[in-house]
């Protein structure tokens, strides 16, 4: 498979659904 | 002691957009630009005149940066950083900082210093220099994306948070 990091879209997706994930994290902690 | 964290807060966002700007610069504009450069020869102007400014700029603000954030953190540091307290959000954006800040000095900075030819390295070693440099700084990039979104945290995230 081929690394999202390699190509700027790629890049860029990787860090929303990092944001959509941290996001969920931190509504959770803040109960 | 009140003017703290007004100094901090301006600190911090002079040197962030210092250090982002420069970190999309590298990404958005000089990879493509010294790809496009080395097929017609003229790399050396970017390689000998722009990087090592460019990077000198980048990791400094880097420091500044995080210095000035624990500052207007101040007594809730510890809170951030142990995502406790309601301080999650912010916490979360003060780890990924660290992690860039990790990136730059100990992954990006020493490997652009073999890359641009200020140590000594073979060619095999700039080889690896360059991927490593390179996925760091693009690790950084994707991680500025969520940085950003839980720096900027505040009474506008409320209704994201609370559905306020």
């Amino acid at each position: 498979m081929k690394n999202p990091l390699d190509s700027l879209w790629g890049t860029i997706v990787t860090g929303l659904v990092l944001t959509v994930i941290l996001y969920f994290v931190a509504k959770s902690l803040l109960g | 002691m009140d003017y703290v964290p007004a100094l901090s807060r301006w600190v911090h966002f002079l040197a962030g957009v210092m250090w982002i700007g420069l970190l999309y610069y590298f990404n958005f504009v000089q990879v493509a630009a010294l790809k496009a450069a080395t097929a017609d020869g003229t790399a050396a102007g970017i390689t000998k005149h722009v990087a090592p400014r460019a990077l000198l700029y980048f990791r400094w603000a880097a420091v500044v940066t995080w210095l000035a954030g624990a500052a207007l953190l101040s007594d809730k540091f510890v809170d951030a950083f142990t995502l406790r307290n309601g301080m999650a959000p912010i916490g979360i954006g003060a780890w990924l900082g660290t992690i860039m800040l990790f990136n730059v000095w100990v992954l990006i900075w020493p490997n652009q210093q073999k890359i641009l030819g200020l140590k000594p390295a073979s060619d095999e070693e700039k080889s690896k220099a360059r991927r490593v440099a390179f996925l760091a700084s693009r690790t950084n990039t994707a991680l500025s994306i969520p940085l950003l979104f839980f720096m900027a945290g505040g009474w506008s995230h409320r209704a994201i948070f609370f559905g306020m």
